[in-house]
């Protein structure tokens, strides 16, 4: 996958963990905690349907680099890069 | 405690309904349910299920997102949409000040069947996918299959902070709720109450698959016919979702806010039949009416209408219209009917509902009937069962709701026209 088919992964996962919100106004560059209603049990549901969907593995210690878009989709580039869309 | 004792006890121990919500495979509002248990609507349908596949099932059409997110919908249970749907049209109704109410002095109790075997089941279904590896089990899992979930939902999204739990009763479990509550607000623990019970029973295969082999599910080729309770061809229970809440709070502080009175309850009893697992047990269940009406300090002619559990099973009905007989029988002015033919059984919610559809007699003097009765067994013949068309009485001022369940529970409720 390359950076913007990740981002669109992403954004496909937050319609469905978070379909109240309004994404078409994402600023990658800011933490999604800052723009969206989200707690750790939703981070838990990115993580889980990564796993789902494309079989990628977060391990817990790198949580945090899930916090923007920029650096989730930056994060997850090495490991999804043999990922066919 | 005599009748006339009832109307001396202080308002503070004397405990009124005073707002109901509810969703019902044929309505989605008190006056939509009654309209149809009036006009002979079922909430029977189609319904195929993973695994079981195709059956039959009464199915609630409410709008989740009236007063849930979306994003909490799909976090939490059908049971707890169902509930918040409930509580929430119920405030409404109540006409209750809610923003200035003390939410901690609010308790919510709600009956379930059973609970958790929806989400277990999905998840199981969602790991199979993966080789059923665990790595992908769902960390909703839990919350979504504690106990005492669907009550814990209402009570996140109303901003209660007063007690809340589920009281499992197995198919007594509406009525069961509403007792909860009733003895929750003479002990003063609570000012306020949401009370009654949900089901989202439809939602799991297993409850089709083991009625299936108890031989104790409905078939029919006209689903509307599937759920056929007294009727010779009867030939089990129809399974169904749905909910009723009502706002349960003392006399004293409904009279002082002025508070529409929907009923008053004056009596009500549980009791266990030490029998069997699963076959009920008439004798237990006419000691269980006949202990209600001596605490609401009635004889049973002054009961206007019973409301019946029976779910349509071959046993189980007799049994219960052999309790009844023994209770009721002398009784020239008590009407019978049964709401399940209507809507199968709603399990958790079975006994709440089934009292809201009667509910509306109480001013119009019309008592709705069980409807698929076509050729009555001679087992079930009841004095006064009202089946086909609805029937005008001289007045209905008492109300007795049977609720009954597995490992022998049984519950009686009666509810009085508040005058």
């Amino acid at each position: 996958m390359a950076p913007e088919e990740i981002r669109q992964a992403i954004i496909e996962i937050l319609e469905d963990i978070a379909p109240d919100e309004d994404l078409t106004s994402l600023d990658d560059g800011v933490s999604f905690r800052e723009q969206m209603e989200l707690d750790s049990m939703d981070f838990l549901d990115i993580v889980m349907e990564l796993r789902k969907r494309y079989r990628v593995q977060v391990p817990e210690e790198d949580y945090a680099q899930l916090a923007s878009m920029n650096s989730t989709v930056k994060y997850l580039e090495p490991k999804m890069v043999d990922v066919a869309v | 405690m005599s009748h006339s004792q009832i109307n001396d006890l202080p308002y503070s121990q004397r405990v009124v309904m005073t707002g109901i919500g509810l969703t019902a495979p044929n309505g989605n509002s008190l006056a939509d349910f009654r309209d149809a248990l009036l006009n002979a609507r079922s909430g029977i349908q189609p319904y195929e299920i993973r695994y079981f596949g195709k059956t039959l099932a009464g199915v609630c059409d409410f709008e989740v997102t009236r007063h849930q997110s979306r994003k909490d919908a799909r976090r939490g249970t059908r049971a707890g949409s169902v509930g918040i749907y409930c509580a929430n049209e119920a405030l409404q109704n109540s006409g209750i000040d809610w923003e200035n109410t003390d939410k901690s002095r609010v308790g919510v109790y709600i009956g379930v069947t059973e609970h958790g075997n929806v989400e277990t089941e999905s998840e199981i279904y969602q790991i199979k996918q993966f080789d059923y590896d665990t790595k992908y089990w769902t960390h909703h899992h839990n919350p979504r299959t504690v106990a005492n979930n669907p009550a814990g939902e209402i009570a996140l999204n109303m901003g209660v902070t007063g007690p809340h739990y589920t009281i499992g009763a197995a198919c007594a479990a509406g009525n069961a709720g509403i007792i909860q509550a009733v003895q929750m607000l003479r002990l003063g623990e609570v000012d306020l109450a949401f009370a009654g019970g949900v089901s989202e029973s439809i939602h799991t295969f297993g409850i089709f698959a083991g009625f299936a082999s108890q031989g104790a599910l409905a078939t029919h080729e006209d689903p509307t016919k599937a759920s056929r309770p007294f009727d010779k061809n009867r030939n089990g229970i129809v399974v169904a979702e749905g909910g009723c809440v009502y706002v349960i709070e003392r006399l004293e502080d409904a009279k002082r806010r002025g508070a529409q009175i929907i009923a008053e309850i004056v009596g009500y009893a549980i009791n266990t039949d030490a029998t069997d697992f699963v076959l009920p047990n008439a004798e237990r269940q006419a000691q269980c009416m006949r202990l209600a009406l001596k605490r609401a300090g009635l004889a049973a002619e002054q009961i206007d209408i019973v409301s019946t559990h029976a779910t349509g099973t071959p046993n189980g009905d007799i049994l219960e219209c052999a309790a009844i007989r023994e209770v009721f029988d002398h009784s020239e002015t008590t009407w019978v009917n049964n709401a399940k033919s209507f809507i199968g059984h709603s399990m958790g919610a079975a006994g709440a509902l089934e009292l809201a559809g009667n509910l509306p007699a109480f001013a119009d003097h019309v008592v709705h009937p069980t409807i698929n009765l076509d050729d009555l067994d001679e087992e079930c013949a009841l004095r006064g069962l009202v089946h086909g068309q609805p029937r005008e009485v001289a007045k209905v001022d008492y109300i007795l709701n049977n609720s009954f369940g597995m490992l022998g529970i049984n519950s009686a409720l009666i509810v009085k026209r508040f005058v």
